[in-house]
């Protein structure tokens, strides 16, 4: 049976569990003189039955499911004669995807080899015999589980106990889900980087000037010829991050300054929601409005006063990132301008300072930290952008410094890279992940700074 | 005396330069706020101005002879003549009973182009269905093809026209004047999936993918994010590993999305071998992005339930699991769904971890179900603004103006939602 067609079925299962341990425990306790001689009420049996139906049927069928794909390849693959083993991963996912494709009855089995046809015919028993095993175990164990619940409503047993230690259990789970999505992270990048690293030297990669990983394509040529230096794609990366922050800060910091201390109350109140609509606006509307109207605006504009511009520039890109970040900025800078303490500002008033003078001399240099903190963040959020990047700034890596060249940025290669067609294997395909591991490594290290600096301030204040 | 006078002199010659700064400043701000707005109202009305002739189909109505000798076809049931059949030539015989004067080979292929590549494949279905109305005449509507589709919708604008032959624009203008060509509302838009012919591409795919991804986003992430902040907030010890948990959601909040794409690419597909290109896996990898977002929110709603409401039902004996289930989390469920809707409206308007599960294929069919291979409304989008010819840019903005109405939709429900539930303590 199909695992989602089976999910439905062990829920119906426990909750009919549930009703038969809930009649249970009412028929047990009615010779004793009512539930208020049980040690907790009905609910709490029913529910513990459902609990111990669903739990371990669940953990069964998530892990046969995850898994049996990879095993039953495996299986396939060692059973094929041992001249027709695959050697490379490449080879590999060739054929087994041409066994599943005769086992699906999309490829003419006369147009394979025998032993392909014959592993497509053990594919599809395993598949077969994989599927009554799990239905099986699923629903013996689903059953197994309920009975034994069944059993055990009994007016002693303290089922609420149970129950509420099953729950805390599972709400720890699902808070340690953050600490396996952060494992799952690094493992996934660590893995192939560490692989990659053995095609091409670390060094080549961290101090190389030069990107063309498409020469890596051919298989008799190694990668390790200087295509993969990513020190243009650090430069672009910087460049465009350079330009939005170049517009972001001085115009999200500005509005703050002026939400928070000039702008009356329902003139803060409609103009705010409205700077952050700005960050409600998907990422891929900024790309579609950089590349198809801000770039050939600029390319017009430079052509216009006699400059050479790139139809693909970098400043088109930098600049709506820019606009793309103001409300992340403002909001961060208001914040953290509305933490200053309101004696500091009545005293700078006081002496007779203006408005302006307050918050240059006074209130500015006493939120700079969180001010910083806020810029750095908005810095990793420049650099972890893609989308824009990838619709409106370049794919050849230049090493440049002119706004009006294309540069490439290191998520534009990472798309590039893995969008398409390509073994899993080749060098190309592993610099993904190693300019993955460089992204996170990079933009991780600005956010715990960054944190730590507003951190840090706030606690000045508190 | 005289140095104090001379001091206050100074002071007051110098107010007005100071009083001069001071509106200088206030002028930064106001400045600032413009260019911010500004820059919105530009981004809106470049894309409405762009995209609402993606809302509007050109069709072109005609008398199509169904004749079977210029068909080579005298059989419409007959399969094999079907497959060698030429249904092109009614369309141009249709064509040429407005411009008999064609009559070169060149010229006629020039003619016959003006009407979508899918017209011979409509007549085809036509006699398929109704081989009895081989012979006959029959009133016909077809789909212009996309280059005379955005000539007609940009009559006056030169750039668009660019694609067409002078003798083709000469045509077009008289089918127009004679009515034979014509605009309406695309219902081809809202009623099909993607296409490689702009006039013939639909959003419904996309909407459909991106509704069943955000289904398994939701159905993952509110759950387990909901249940991660009450442990976080009621349960969890004071001790080094809830600070790391605490450090680790923090962090997850501010990384690239593109790396959750990376994740998903080697677990999701490398590791447990589930498909490229489905919903489930797209849910997945968003419901892991969008989880700090709710958690942190949910966390934000949940101090906020005041203490006396805790205090007064332990002080009834209710038990600490209790106190929780009946009492805190019903108070902040307002709160925590104001949370979620804002998560998930963010995860319905990313595209960059879903180009790198294979999200970005080219997909005709509608998506039916959550291992179908699907895409969803920003990567088709994405798809569309890269495409080359005129005709899918003004699909693209349609499509972001569709994006953008569900997104403010579900802004508004949130906005609403908090207005109208949440308590003020």
């Amino acid at each position: 049976m199909q695992t989602a067609n089976l999910l439905p079925l062990v829920l119906v299962i426990a909750m009919v569990a549930y009703a038969l341990a809930y009649m249970r425990s009412r028929s047990v306790a009615a010779p004793l003189g009512g539930i208020r001689n049980l040690k907790a009420l009905p609910f709490y049996y029913a529910a513990r039955a459902a609990l111990w139906c669903a739990i371990p049927a669940l953990i069964i069928l998530g892990a046969w499911a995850g898994f049996e794909g990879k095993v039953i390849q495996n299986m396939v693959i060692s059973s094929l004669p041992s001249e027709s083993v695959p050697q490379t991963p490449g080879e590999a996912s060739l054929v087994l995807s041409q066994i599943s494709n005769v086992a699906a009855g999309k490829l003419d089995p006369n147009f394979v080899p025998a032993e392909i046809v014959g592993a497509a015919d053990l594919l599809g028993q395993l598949r077969a015999q994989s599927s009554q095993f799990k239905t099986t175990l699923v629903l013996l164990i689903a059953l197994l589980g309920g009975t034994f619940a069944w059993t055990r409503v009994k007016p002693h047993i303290n089922a609420r106990e149970n129950v509420e230690r099953t729950l805390r259990w599972i709400f720890f789970v699902c808070a340690a889900v953050a600490i396996l999505t952060t494992v799952g992270i690094v493992f996934s990048v660590i893995f192939e980087t560490v692989r990659f690293f053995g095609k091409v030297p670390i060094t080549e990669f961290l101090f190389g000037t030069s990107w063309s990983p498409q020469t890596a394509l051919r298989a008799d040529q190694v990668g390790a010829d200087g295509a993969f230096g990513i020190i243009p794609l650090f430069t672009g990366t910087l460049l465009i991050s350079f330009i939005a922050l170049a517009v972001s800060v001085p115009v999200g910091l500005l509005s703050a300054v002026y939400l928070s201390e000039y702008a009356t109350k329902p003139m803060r109140a409609t103009l705010k929601p409205m700077l952050e609509m700005l960050a409600g606006v998907p990422t891929v509307v900024y790309g579609f409005f950089a590349a198809l109207t801000v770039a050939p605006f600029i390319r017009d504009l430079a052509e216009g006063i006699g400059l050479e511009a790139s139809s693909q520039s970098a400043l088109a890109a930098g600049l709506v990132m820019g606009i793309m970040i103001i409300p992340f900025v403002s909001s961060l800078s208001d914040d953290v301008i509305n933490a200053v303490p309101q004696n500091l500002r009545d005293g700078s008033l006081a002496l007779g300072a203006t408005q302006s003078e307050t918050m240059k001399n006074v209130i500015f240099p006493a939120a700079l930290p969180g001010i910083m903190g806020g810029i750095l963040l908005a810095a990793s959020r420049a650099i972890g952008e893609t989308m824009i990047v990838v619709m409106a700034a370049g794919l050849a890596a230049h090493l440049t410094a002119n706004p009006l060249d294309s540069v490439t940025t290191v998520t534009v290669q990472i798309v590039t890279l893995l969008t398409g067609d390509q073994e899993f294997d080749s060098a190309k395909t592993l610099a993904a992940f190693a300019l993955g591991m460089m992204l996170f490594i990079v933009t991780l290290l600005l956010n715990v700074v960054a944190l730590k600096i507003v951190r840090k301030y706030r606690e000045q204040y508190d | 005396m005289t140095d104090q006078r001379s001091q206050a002199e100074i002071v007051r010659q110098s107010l007005k330069k100071r009083y001069r700064k001071e509106k200088r400043f206030r002028f930064y701000g106001i400045a600032a706020i413009a260019v911010a707005l500004m820059s919105l109202v530009i981004l809106f009305t470049d894309i409405i101005g762009k995209g609402y002739t993606g809302f509007i189909k050109t069709t072109i109505t005609l008398e199509v002879p169904l004749d079977g000798e210029a068909m080579y076809l005298d059989d419409p049931t007959d399969k094999d003549q079907v497959s060698m059949a030429d249904f092109q030539a009614p369309v141009l015989a249709a064509l040429q009973q407005y411009f008999p004067e064609v009559t070169e080979r060149a010229d006629q292929r020039e003619l016959s182009r003006l009407v979508g590549s899918y017209a011979s494949n409509q007549v085809r279905d036509l006699l398929e269905g109704n081989p009895q109305l081989l012979g006959t005449t029959q009133t016909m509507e077809f789909l212009v093809h996309d280059t005379v589709s955005v000539y007609v919708k940009h009559a006056d604008n030169p750039a668009y026209s660019i694609r067409l032959t002078e003798q083709q624009q000469a045509w077009v203008d008289e089918l127009v004047g004679k009515g034979v060509v014509e605009t309406s509302f695309n219902d081809v838009f809202f009623s099909r999936g993607d296409s490689r012919e702009p006039s013939n591409a639909g959003i419904l795919g996309a909407i459909i993918g991106s509704v069943l991804t955000m289904v398994v986003t939701l159905v993952i992430a509110f759950p387990v994010g909901v249940a991660a902040a009450v442990y976080l907030e009621e349960f969890a010890p004071q001790n080094k590993f809830t600070d790391f948990i605490e450090v680790n959601i923090n962090n997850l909040a501010a990384v690239p999305s593109i790396i959750f794409g990376l994740l998903g690419l080697a677990v999701f597909i490398g590791l447990f071998g589930m498909p490229r290109s489905v919903p489930v896996v797209g849910g997945l990898v968003l419901a892991l992005m969008t989880l700090p977002t709710i958690i942190i929110s949910s966390r934000a709603a949940i101090k906020s339930v005041p203490p006396s409401i805790r205090e007064a039902a332990e002080g009834i004996g209710a038990s600490k699991m209790q106190v929780v289930l009946h009492h805190v989390v019903p108070l902040a469920m307002p709160g925590m769904m104001t949370g979620s809707i804002i998560g998930m409206a963010q995860a319905l308007g990313e595209t960059a971890p879903l180009l790198l599960i294979g999200m970005v294929a080219f997909i005709v069919e509608v998506p039916d179900g959550f291992f179908s291979s699907a895409t969803v409304l920003p990567v088709q989008i994405y798809l569309w603004a890269s495409s080359a010819e005129q005709g899918f840019v003004e699909l693209a903005s349609a499509g972001i103006m569709i994006l953008l109405t569900f997104m403010i939709t579900m802004n508004a429900l949130a906005i609403w939602l908090r207005k109208r539930l949440e308590r003020r303590w």
